[in-house]
This record gives C-alpha cells, structure tokens and sequence, in this order.
C-alpha cells in the first residue's frame, strides 16, 4: 500500500494519497521520478490530498515540490506533519496593495 | 497504442476540418434573443440552443471577443449548420457572415421590426430544413491528425498534479507527432511554473509572446487583487483538496502539456490555431469559460483532469474527464469517465493511463457520449474583459 507520494527525491513535502490516515502510523512512500519507496510516521491525521512534511522544516524556510519552489513555511513544520494553509504561504501575488491611480 | 495508422470516425466540413459531433445551434447574439433561440429549439427537435447573458453594449476588444466567441463556436467543426438569432438584423448578419467562410449552412434572424412569433417561426422553419439535412451527414473514417484536443484541469486537487494531469500529458505526448492540434491555457495557473513554460517554447519569438500574455494577466491580477487573492486561486475546493499555492497548483497544472511537446504557438481568447502542434491561449482559469474559448478556436474535444470532482460540460465540445482521486472517482462516479486513481498505488503505470486515456478519447470521438453529455451539462460561458458601456 503506497500511502504518500512525491515527485522529486529533493521534495520537503508529500501527498497522501489514501484516506484515514491516522496520528502515529507507520507510511510507505514512493518517490515517483525514482521509482523507490521510503517510510514516514505520521505525527497527525492527514486528509487525502493533504502534504505531509518530510524532514523537519523551519518558519521561512521554502517548501520544495515537484523539485521546485511552491512558496515559504509561515511556522515551524515536523517531519511527517500536516503541512498546509495553516503554515504554508505563496510567494506569489502577496506584496502590498498597489495604490489605484 | 495510437498510431499514425489510428482513425476514428467524424464528421468532415465544407471547409475540411473534422467534428466528431453534428449539432445544428440556435445561437442567440445577445441575452434579448435567448427566449426565441430556446423557443426554436423546443419546437425543433434536435437542434441545440446556447443561450448566455452578453452581447449588449459592449465595445472594443471585449465586443471583438464576443464576436470572436460567437463565430467560432458556430464555426466549430462539431456544428453541422446554425440559425443565428439577434434583436438587431445587422449584428445576426455579421455573425452570419464569420459561420458562412466555413462554407456550412448558416441563416440569420433579427427581431426588432417583427417580434418573437414571427421571428420563432421563421427560424423554425430553418432549423427544421438544417435538422433534417444534418440527419443524413456520415460520419467518415479519418486521421488523428484530423484531431483538435484541448485540456483545462477543474476542482484539482493535489492527485491532479501526481496522476491525471500527466495522464493527459502523456497522451499529448503520443499525439503530437502524429500531426494532432492540441491547446492548454489558464494563464494565471501558470504562475509559478511560467519558466517551465516559457523554456518549452519552439522558439524565443513564441517564448517572447507566452510571457507578454502571462505578465499581461499577472498585471489584472495586481490591478484589481484585494488580497493575495487567498480566497480564489487556489480556490475553496483546492484548498480542500490538499493544494496549498498559487505555486504547487500551477507545477500541476503544466504536467498536462508532457514532458515532450513544445510551445510551437500563442493565441489570444477563442483565435483559431493555424498549424498542427501544441498551442497556449491565453485564458481565464474557469472552467467554463476556458471551455467555451477552446470550443469557440475551432476543438473538437477536450480532456479534462479533475481532483475533487468538476462537473463541468460544454454544448459543443465533448468533455472527457478524469480522475486520479480515489475517493472522487468513488463518490462521483457518473461524472467520470476514466478513473486513472490505480497510477497512485503503482498498479498501472502513466504510459498505461495515457493509452487508456486515448481509447475513451477515441470511442468518444466516434460517437460514446461523455458523462457531462448524458448529464446534459452545456455550460456555456462567454469570458468578459470588462464593463459594458
């Protein structure tokens, strides 16, 4: 049973791909690009299609999928921790509003 | 396996192009005409209104768009003839004449001097003729290079990005060398992967023009953003699905255009392609209107990825849609027609799901009704550049 997948082996974060997975369990992971798998516990129920982290992460710190850059951790995130809105931010489209003239 | 040696059955027009589908539209010009468009198709079994809400005073390059829109999707090769309906005779006349250069049949109406009676009845004549004409067309053996296939992803989620869309991107992989007319949009949804984009362009001419169109959105975007547009893209339902940022959905978003294909070409909203190849067109990310733009640049059929169920149609252009989200392709069943969720846990591998993908595009272009047809989903959704005057 593959419970999360990644792209890229320099991913930081995965996607579960089944439902219920629960606090504490033991994952099998697949790194898609490499064909090979890798194993993760779980510190949280994570929906499917939700990211767990893959290493320890720190607030600011860029968040790595796909091999590339897909915005900035806003808190600090464990490995195999629910990583999402709550402490996942964009780079994009976020600088201050533009004054309209 | 498709092969150079792969046809299906379609429908060849006047103007050589191939539709896989024999419509005759009752198209309304305008919000004013769609009572007597729905009227016509109710008393003219077969044929197919569109009714929309636009189409008055609008100017500029929204009304060339309108316009644009309009023509194109009578001009659809998935259209065997159209009546065209309008409040003003002058303006059914000009969308005449963009459907006539087709060479099929087109006749136009105006209301103003007779009213809804006489003009239903007028047009109901038509579109019997045009029914009963179009009844009788065969469907031809033809080659996939006769094929125009485009692709939007909706509602994605994250198993968007790990499975359905590179099933789509696998399958324009195999179709592009045999002299298909593909197309992908969504320009806001590139933002984050724009240099993956722009590095796949044929040349720096095609590279040059993709980014003037991606900084273009990227400037309406700063214009009117209240926020880090948080609340839009990713959207509600992406958000729910798993997808955190602008960033992580557009590297999903591109994995529909391969790892092979170039950029060989860019549109502007609903222009038609001019060669076969992989073509970008500028567009809003929204799934119907994406749609009606990829109808309107004369596709034939589209391949749609969702993640948490889009259930979206067009009246013209089949929608094909997959899933790679398990608990999607279980709960929504009816509105999936390939379910390509075993990519996830390895029991097939991309190159099986595109073949895969590619037969039900086949079976469809012969003729199988997609889940969003026998739903009876037809959203028609005309793209607005700004106000009306």
């Amino acid at each position: 049973m593959i419970h999360f997948v990644l792209h890229d082996p320099k991913d930081t974060v995965a996607v579960v791909v089944v439902e219920g997975v629960k606090a504490g369990q033991d994952l099998t992971g697949w790194i898609m690009d490499e064909d090979r798998t890798i194993q993760l516990k779980s510190q949280q129920d994570i929906p499917i299609g939700h990211k767990l982290a893959l290493k320890d992460i720190k607030g600011g710190e860029t968040i790595i999928k796909y091999g590339h850059d897909i915005g900035k951790a806003i808190a600090d995130i464990k490995a195999g921790a629910h990583a999402h809105v709550h402490n996942i931010k964009t780079k994009r489209w976020s600088r201050a509003l533009r004054r309209l003239t | 396996m498709i092969t150079s040696k792969t046809t299906f059955q379609g429908y060849r027009r006047e103007n050589g192009r191939v539709g896989v589908r024999n419509h005759v539209l009752i198209l309304p010009v305008d919000d004013l005409s769609n009572a007597a468009a729905e009227a016509v198709a109710n008393n003219i079994k077969g044929t197919l209104a569109i009714p929309h809400p636009y189409g008055r005073l609008q100017f500029g390059a929204d009304l060339d768009l309108h316009f644009r829109t309009l023509i194109g999707a009578g001009s659809n090769p998935n259209v065997a003839a159209v009546v065209v309906i309008c409040i003003e005779e002058s303006w059914a006349k000009k969308v005449v004449d963009g459907i006539a250069k087709t060479g099929k049949p087109v006749t136009g109406f105006g209301i103003e001097l007779h009213g809804d009676h006489d003009t239903v009845m007028r047009a109901s004549k038509v579109a019997k003729e045009y029914v009963q004409w179009a009844s009788e067309l065969k469907r031809v053996e033809c080659p996939v290079s006769d094929l125009w296939v485009s692709c939007k992803c909706g509602e994605s989620d994250t198993t968007s990005g790990c499975g359905s869309n590179p099933t789509v991107g696998n399958a324009f992989d195999k179709l592009e060398p045999l002299g298909a007319t593909l197309c992908f949009g969504e320009t806001t949804e590139i933002t984050g992967g724009e240099q993956i984009v722009a590095d796949r362009c044929a040349n720096g001419e095609v590279r040059e023009r993709f980014m003037m169109m991606f900084n273009r959105y990227q400037e309406v975007v700063e214009r009117h953003k209240t926020s880090d547009l948080v609340d839009s893209q990713p959207t509600k339902g992406n958000i729910a699905g798993g997808l955190t940022t602008i960033e992580e959905k557009a590297l999903g978003n591109i994995q529909k255009i391969g790892k092979k294909c170039k950029v060989i070409g860019v549109i502007d909203k609903a222009e038609v392609p001019t060669r076969p190849g992989l073509w970008f067109m500028d567009s809003s990310s929204a799934a119907a209107e994406m749609v009606t733009l990829c109808a309107a640049s004369g596709y034939a059929v589209h391949l749609f990825p969702t993640g948490q169920g889009n259930v979206i149609g067009n009246p013209i252009l089949p929608v094909i849609k997959l899933t790679a989200n398990p608990r999607t392709a279980r709960t929504m069943s009816e509105h999936i027609d390939l379910d390509v969720s075993g990519l996830l846990q390895r029991q097939k591998n991309l190159d099986q799901a595109g073949d895969e993908l590619l037969e039900v595009m086949l079976r469809t272009c012969n003729g199988r009704l997609t889940a969003a047809e026998a739903l009876g989903h037809r959203e028609f959704v005309l793209t607005r550049l700004y106000e009306s005057a």
